[in-house]
């Protein structure tokens, strides 16, 4: 099994192998494999060490993948709190961040419903 | 979409030159401002922005962190106090 910035890839196409790790989609995955010389459609195990070694090491060194990319984005959330400006509160109090609606839906924001007796009139 | 580069960032004239003349006094003054949707520029760290939210003016002290934000954005046009029923914890804020 193919270990890839500390990802154990499953025995898929290389292009959707690829989308197992963190920061990498469709699109990125399809470039690597163009860089790399490799058709996206061959499986993981069919590919040699030397061919994992490429993908490894272009990913390595041209992606921002894994922890790398999470702590930027923590950091990048954490800034906005810091400074107090309107994206940061909504961040803090768990919100839609761009101006959705809140009075319906934002359920993915805002966690599981949490019923209010009387609500309804 | 994000704004044409050409254009540079929006800032009001007014208060650009108010920044510009402040700094060249050296002064900084405390500057009010209806301004919400001018873009916080290098210039102006270091000044104490009054920035009006609808009600009340509010401080604003510029960093370097802020700049490329607008100033509407730390002034909040809205408080929330909780909900009915809900009273204590959320209230106080």
């Amino acid at each position: 099994m193919a270990r890839i910035a500390g990802i154990d890839l499953p025995n898929k196409s290389v292009k959707i192998a690829l989308t197992y790790i963190y920061g990498i989609g469709n699109t990125s995955a399809l470039k690597i494999c163009e860089s790399a010389k490799i058709d996206p459609d061959t499986r993981m195990n069919d590919i040699s060490p030397e061919e994992v070694n490429q993908l490894r090491n272009l990913i390595e060194n041209d992606y921002k993948v894994e922890g790398r990319l999470r702590t930027e984005t923590a950091l990048n959330i954490k800034r906005l709190m810091d400074i107090g400006c309107y994206r940061g509160l909504r961040h803090r109090k768990g919100l839609p961040v761009r101006g959705q609606r809140t009075k319906t839906n934002s359920r993915t924001r805002k966690g599981r419903k949490k019923t209010v007796a009387g609500k309804k009139k | 979409m994000a704004r044409s580069i050409k254009k540079g960032p929006f800032i009001e004239k007014r208060l650009y030159k108010r920044v510009i003349e402040a700094n060249k006094s050296g002064s900084k003054p405390m500057i009010k401002t209806y301004s919400r949707c001018s873009t916080v520029i290098p210039e102006m760290v270091g000044f104490t922005f009054s920035v009006y939210n609808g009600k009340t003016w509010v401080p604003v002290y510029i960093t370097e962190n802020l700049v490329g934000h607008k100033l509407g954005e730390f002034s909040p046009t809205r408080l929330f106090r909780g909900h009915a029923g809900s009273d204590s914890k959320a209230r106080k804020r």
